[in-house]
C-alpha cells in the first residue's frame, strides 16, 4: 500500500518537474521534495524527527514586540533570550538560539522560490537559486552571534542587568553560538566581479520591514558567509531560513536574515536601523555609529543568578567566553569578589569568534562570596570591569544605571553573589 | 606564475598548475544574469545622495491627508507617538540629557533615510503599499512638522537629498569615508571612542 502510494506520488512529482522544466529554465535540476512526501516519513513520529526529554524544559524568554505594550518607553522587552544558564558545551540548539528581528515575524519562504540578487557596482549582476548556492563549495564554521544591546543599559535587557534576581538568560541571553554552513560571500562577490569603486555592500532581508545593513567591503570579502545551515540542518525560520548573512564577531544587526539582496555601493547607505537606532550616544550629544565588532566578554553560567547550591562542597565553575576579535586565549576566575584571579581551564574546541567553554575547580566552604570571570582574546584585549568600561566611555559608572539610551556594547565583568543558603544572585551594582 | 609555468611545463602538467593558480573559479552555470526588471523590482535602497530616488513629489499639505488615514492611529495626530509607535517630532536639545528623545527632527542624520524607511516598512502591516508621491508627501509632512521645510515646499528626487538635517553633524566620524576604518578610529574592546 505504502509503496504503491509513493510510486504514484513519484510519478506525479516527476511529471510536475518535467512540466516545470518545459515552462521555465530556472527550475532547479535537482529539486528537493517536501519532507512530508518522503516515503516512510512520519513527521509526527519522534523516530522521524526527535524531541528532547519531557523532563527538559529550558526555553527562550521574551516578547516579539518593540512596543507591545510598553507605554513607558519602547525599549522595555524585545526579542527572545537564550537560556544561557542551562547551556552545556559551546553550541546553542537552533531552537534555543536568541531571536531578534526588530519585532518582525519570520516570513514563510519557499526555498524553491527564493532568490539571492547580487548587483550594483559589479561587472556581472547575478541571481542565485538556493539549489545553485548549494552547488558552490561550502564552508562550516562555529561562530557566536550577539545583539549589540545584550544587557546594554536601557537596552532590551537593561533593567534586568542591575536586578538582584536576574539570571544569565536575563543578563546575557542575547548571545548564542552555532555551527554555520554556507558559501563564503567572497565566492559570490568574486563571481559577480566587484568593481574597484565598490567600498560597501548593502544587505537586505525579505521580512516585512526589509531590514538593510551596510557592511564595509573589507569585511564582506573576509569571513562573511551566506549561511543556509545551522547545527547540521537547514536554518530555522527565526534564524533566517532559507539564507542569512553571517558576519563573524560583529554586532548582531549585520547578520541579515532571510537574505534576498546584496548591492555593491560606494558609501554606507544609512538605513533606518544603522543610522538612527544602533549608533551609541555619548554624554556630549555626539553619537558613535558603526561600531562593528563585539568586544571580549565572558559569563559564568553555573553557578549563576537564580540557581541554588545544595550545600558546601565541590563545584566546577563553568562558563562561556567569546570575542569578536578572534580566539579566546585566557580566562581568569575570581572566587573572592575580585581580590584575586586565577587562570581557568579553557575547554576545547576553541574557535575564533565563537563561544568558548571554561571550567574552574571550586570547593565552596559555605561562606558568602562573589564569583566573576574575565577573558582575554588573541589580541591581548581583556574584558573590562564596569569601572574600566566607564573610564573608556568617559562617564561615571553611575551613568550606566541612569541613562535612558543605549550607549554601546556592555561587555563588563559579570559578578554572581553566592549567599550562605546557596542561592545565587546578580551582584552587578553600579 | 612564470616559475610555475617553467617548472610544470616540462612535466606536461600545465592544467594542474593553471587550476592551482586560478584565483576565481568560474563555477559554470551557477547563477544567471538578472533582467533589468528583476533588479528594479528589488532595488529599493536609497543612499544618502538620493540617486535612486524615484520620480514623483509631494508637499506637507498632501502628506497631512495621507498621514491622517494611514499613520495617525499609531504615531498620533500631532506625530507625538504612542505605545504603538515612536514620536516623529520633538526632542530638540535633549541629546545631552540622561533621557534623550531621538526623533527624525532631533536625531536622524539623513533626509533620504526617511524616504527609504517609509517606503520599505510603513505603514506597518501594509508595507510597500504607498506610491512614490505618497511617500514624498509623508516625508514632506515629517520634515515640515520638525520645522525643517515650509508647508508648501515640494519634496522630490532633486530637493530631498539637499536637505540638511539638524543633527547631521552629530555623529562621529562625520565623514562617511572614515567610518569603515575601525582601527584608525581607535575602536577597542568592541567600543569606538
Amino acid at each position: 500500500m505504502i509503496s504503491r502510494e509513493s510510486d504514484r506520488r513519484r510519478f506525479l512529482k516527476n511529471g510536475a518537474a518535467l512540466a516545470g522544466l518545459a515552462v521555465s529554465a530556472i527550475q532547479p535540476a535537482i529539486g528537493q521534495s517536501a519532507g512530508s512526501e518522503k516515503p516512510g516519513a512520519h513527521p509526527n513520529d519522534l523516530h522521524s524527527y526527535g524531541e528532547r526529554s519531557r523532563f527538559e524544559n529550558s526555553v527562550r524568554l521574551g516578547s516579539m514586540g518593540l512596543y507591545d505594550p510598553a507605554p513607558a518607553g519602547y525599549h522595555r522587552d524585545f526579542g527572545f533570550r537564550t537560556p544561557t544558564q542551562d547551556s552545556v558545551g559551546i553550541i546553542t540548539p537552533a531552537s534555543l538560539h536568541f531571536v531578534i528581528a526588530h519585532g518582525y515575524e519570520p516570513p514563510d519562504i519557499d526555498p524553491n522560490e527564493h532568490r539571492l540578487l547580487i548587483h550594483g557596482m559589479v561587472d556581472h549582476p547575478m541571481i542565485f537559486t538556493m539549489e545553485e548556492l548549494k552547488r558552490l563549495p561550502s564552508v562550516t564554521r562555529i561562530h557566536f552571534l550577539e545583539c549589540n544591546a545584550d544587557s546594554a543599559p536601557a537596552g532590551p535587557t537593561g533593567a534586568f542587568r542591575i536586578s538582584p534576581d536576574a539570571t544569565a538568560q536575563d543578563t546575557h541571553g542575547f548571545t548564542s553560538c552555532s555551527v554555520w554552513t554556507g558559501v563564503p560571500l567572497s565566492t559570490l562577490l568574486k563571481k559577480a566581479g566587484v568593481q574597484s569603486a565598490a567600498t560597501w555592500i548593502v544587505a537586505e532581508g525579505s521580512e516585512k520591514g526589509k531590514h538593510t545593513k551596510s557592511i564595509p567591503i573589507e569585511k564582506a570579502m573576509d569571513d562573511v558567509l551566506v549561511a543556509y545551515g545551522q547545527n547540521g540542518e537547514a536554518l530555522r525560520p527565526q534564524q533566517g531560513y532559507p539564507i542569512r548573512l553571517l558576519v563573524p564577531g560583529w554586532e548582531g544587526i549585520n547578520n541579515v536574515k532571510w537574505l534576498r539582496r546584496i548591492k555593491l555601493v560606494d558609501e554606507p547607505y544609512m538605513g533606518m536601523w544603522e543610522s538612527t537606532k544602533y549608533p551609541s550616544l555619548r554624554t556630549d550629544g555626539l553619537s558613535r555609529w558603526f561600531q562593528f565588532e563585539m568586544g571580549p566578554r565572558s559569563v559564568i553560567t553555573r553557578p549563576s543568578g537564580g540557581q541554588k547550591l545544595p550545600g558546601p562542597g565541590f563545584y566546577e565553575i563553568s562558563g562561556l567566553a567569546w570575542s569578536g576579535g578572534g580566539v579566546i586565549r585566557k580566562v581568569e576566575v575570581s572566587i573572592d569578589g575580585g581580590r584575586t584571579w586565577k587562570e581557568a581551564e579553557i575547554q576545547g574546541p576553541v574557535n575564533p569568534k565563537a563561544h568558548t567553554r571554561f571550567g574552574f575547580a571550586w570547593d565552596w566552604n559555605g561562606d558568602e562570596t562573589v564569583l566573576q570571570s574575565r577573558c582575554t582574546d588573541e589580541r591581548g584585549e581583556t574584558q573590562p570591569s564596569p569601572a574600566e568600561l566607564a573610564k573608556f566611555w568617559r562617564v561615571e559608572p553611575e551613568f550606566f544605571r541612569t541613562t535612558g539610551t543605549i550607549p554601546g556594547h556592555f561587555n563588563a565583568i559579570q559578578p554572581w553573589k553566592i549567599n550562605r543558603d546557596g542561592s545565587v544572585q546578580n551582584a552587578l551594582v553600579l | 606564475m612564470r616559475w610555475c609555468f617553467r617548472f610544470f611545463a616540462t612535466l606536461v602538467a600545465l592544467p594542474v598548475c593553471g587550476a592551482v593558480l586560478a584565483q576565481t573559479p568560474d563555477y559554470k552555470n551557477v547563477g544567471r544574469a538578472p533582467t533589468e526588471q528583476e533588479i528594479q523590482a528589488m532595488d529599493i535602497a536609497i543612499g544618502t545622495d538620493g540617486k535612486e530616488l524615484p520620480p514623483g513629489s509631494g508637499t506637507a499639505k498632501d502628506g497631512a491627508r495621507i498621514f491622517k488615514a494611514k499613520c495617525e492611529a499609531c504615531h498620533g495626530a500631532n506625530l507625538e507617538g504612542s505605545p504603538m509607535a515612536p514620536a516623529l517630532v520633538g526632542g530638540k536639545g535633549t541629546l545631552t540629557s540622561l533621557h534623550p528623545k531621538l526623533t527624525v527632527g532631533s536625531y536622524w542624520p539623513f533626509s533620504t533615510t526617511i524616504f527609504d524607511y517609509i517606503r520599505r516598512a510603513m505603514p506597518r502591516y501594509q508595507e510597500g503599499s504607498l506610491s512614490a508621491d505618497e511617500v514624498y508627501s509623508l516625508v514632506a509632512l515629517v520634515l515640515y512638522r520638525n520645522e525643517i521645510i515650509k508647508e508648501d515646499d515640494a519634496i522630490d528626487a532633486k530637493t530631498l537629498p539637499k536637505i540638511q538635517m539638524p543633527n547631521r553633524n552629530g555623529f562621529i566620524p562625520q565623514n562617511l569615508e572614515e567610518i569603515h576604518d575601525a582601527k584608525k578610529r581607535g575602536c577597542r574592546l568592541g567600543h569606538c571612542p
